[in-house]
């Protein structure tokens, strides 16, 4: 106190300002430091030890410990047994991104420029489905596709079904499901890009003798890119390792790469298989990310 | 021309029902089968009308426990996921600091990253450091997940923020403390209630992380799954619609207080404060 003391009797007890200065250019740290320091400890570092374990001889088990030997084999190996469970995971997430987009652009479009003041209604709408648990929202479309439901008997009278054809169990199934369940995380950024759109462009585009499909490639489409890419990709990146709907709608022949590492880890204890294909499956989100990002070409969504 | 603009506009609206109307179903038949008296443990289908489930919520009693355990992991997730998230969202959007594009990627990549991953992840990392698996590992796993969705949210606010009413209060001799206690918290807290009550439905319904890294306690989305092999008891619809109606009762009155608010703005006058162009 008495080092830090101002010479001037009388002044008021502030802190000095070179004292002030350097807390201030603290702080920002402190206050970053707990939030900061929980990601690393509990995101960062997992990922380095999930890339441990997938270097780990596969002829160790969790009774006798690993021995860090680094097999890159289990690579190879891992992709050689599970191929077709990656190839259905993309193939089943692309199809249900094609289904979304086709139901979800004109609901975002209709919400944002034709829904007028019920606007915020249909909005709460889009997010009401998440108002319940995933889980028990997929396990109702089992009663909705079950075999001795409605819809079932409806599709075998007019024959688009065979009189034994069944919906669930079936990769119709699983795709409805993705498309139901990330539909939301598609709606709401294409709407906050729709519904900055200005009207008067697409009637300047009308009254420069555009079509509306014209006015849609060349006007509306374009400046909805950014909640589109960012939509698509808030779909997709979870919808490509859900095993969710492939376990509860599917059958194992619908299984997803997901349900493969669930049971490397949980049932069969096999962490180094189940922590490459873990890897893997992250590798490919992130190349199937990044080459699509370059060809949106929008930055501005990271 | 104007003809086939009018069938536009209603083709654009009607598809948008109907896409709404495929959303809403399986709410509804949540709802229906929550009064549902189930032919077999395994069977999904409508069988017979009875007020039971709800008079009975809790009849298999590991899903109320499992519930219980949901909300209690949903609210120490929550507080702690806040606390953390707005400290960083105010470090972010009110300093300037080296450093700043490693702490954004930091908190954007755990919202890029596949669920499973995470978990998978978190999993190899307690079993090599021989941490048992329980309540408390999955609490720190949903602190995890939610605190780049808390940072996201209360960064909003605060850029939306005037901050010329934090320099008014100082102006007439309010302490930084004052003004953070009187002017800048309160404005901020909105922003910081929608962040919880994201936490917190996050928390309440994860599922794949909490799988990895649960041990052998149950959660109510564990509940279920583990459910849907043996049998689902009607009751887990009885939660599932009670759920909704919760959340739809918030949001009811979330906007009704804005619109409350907002006459009260007007009344008030027009001195609105006008927006900080940044």
């Amino acid at each position: 106190m008495t080092l830090l003391a101002p010479t001037g009797a009388g002044h008021p007890p502030a802190a000095p300002p070179a004292a002030r200065s350097g807390r201030r250019r603290l702080l920002p740290y402190l206050l970053l430091l707990p939030g900061a320091a929980w990601l690393l400890i509990f995101f960062g570092v997992p990922l380095l030890q999930l890339a441990a374990a997938s270097l780990y001889d596969p002829s160790g088990s969790l009774s006798t410990g690993y021995a860090m030997t680094w097999a890159v084999g289990n690579y190879p190996d891992v992709v050689q047994a599970y191929w077709p469970q990656f190839l259905r995971s993309f193939g089943y997430a692309g199809l249900a991104l094609v289904l979304a987009l086709l139901l979800g652009y004109p609901l975002a479009y209709a919400i944002a420029q034709k829904a007028g003041r019920w606007k915020n209604l249909l909005l709460v709408c889009v997010v009401a489905p998440m108002f319940t648990s995933f889980l028990v929202r997929t396990l109702a479309w089992k009663t909705i596709l079950s075999d001795n439901g409605a819809l079932v008997g409806l599709l075998r009278d007019v024959h688009l079904l065979a009189p034994d054809g069944r919906l669930l169990a079936t990769p119709f199934a699983v795709v409805l499901g993705l498309t139901y369940n990330f539909l939301p995380f598609l709606v709401l950024p294409l709407y906050a890009s729709l519904e900055r759109l200005d009207h008067r462009l697409l009637e300047a585009a009308t009254d420069l003798y555009a079509s509306p499909v014209q006015a849609f490639r060349r006007v509306t489409l374009p400046l909805s890119m950014p909640g589109l890419v960012a939509g698509t990709l808030l779909f997709f990146i979870p919808a490509s390792g859900d095993y969710i709907n492939a376990e509860l709608l599917g059958s194992p022949n619908e299984y997803m790469i997901g349900n493969v590492i669930d049971s490397a880890f949980l049932v069969r204890l096999d962490y180094p298989q189940g922590a490459a294909l873990s890897f893997l499956l992250m590798a490919a989100i992130l190349a199937v990310v990044f080459g699509y990002l370059r060809r949106a070409g929008t930055e501005e969504v990271l | 021309m104007r003809v086939s603009r009018w069938l536009a506009d209603r083709w654009v609206m009607i598809v948008a029902l109907l896409v709404l109307g495929y959303l809403a179903l399986p709410i509804l038949v949540v709802a229906a089968l929550s009064f549902n008296r189930p032919s077999s443990r395994l069977s999904y289908d409508f069988n017979e009308f009875t007020l039971d489930n709800w008079r009975q919520p809790c009849a298999t009693s590991d899903m109320c426990d499992a519930v219980v355990r949901s909300v209690q992991i949903g609210f120490i997730a929550t507080v702690v996921a806040t606390v953390l998230g707005t400290l960083m969202a105010f470090a972010l959007v009110r300093h300037r600091f080296r450093g700043r594009s490693g702490i954004n990627v930091l908190i954007f990549l755990p919202m890029a990253t596949p669920e499973l991953v995470m978990g998978t992840s978190l999993l190899a990392l307690f079993v090599s450091a021989g941490v048992p698996q329980g309540f408390w590992t999955i609490v720190i796993a949903h602190v995890m997940f939610c605190v780049s969705f808390v940072v996201v949210t209360v960064k909003a606010r605060l850029a939306g923020m005037d901050r010329r009413l934090e320099e008014a209060a100082m102006d007439l001799y309010a302490s930084e403390w004052q003004t953070f206690q009187r002017i800048t918290l309160p404005l901020v807290l909105p922003g910081i209630v929608a962040a919880a009550l994201l936490a917190f439905s996050l928390s309440f319904d994860d599922f794949i992380i909490t799988n990895f890294n649960a041990g052998t306690t149950v959660t109510f989305p564990m509940y279920v799954w583990g459910a849907a092999q043996r049998g689902i008891p009607p009751q887990v619809n009885v939660i599932g619609t009670a759920m909704f109606a919760v959340a739809l009762l918030l949001v009811g009155l979330s906007s009704l207080r804005g619109r409350r608010a907002r006459r009260a703005n007007l009344l008030a006058g027009p001195a609105t404060p006008a927006r900080r162009s940044s």
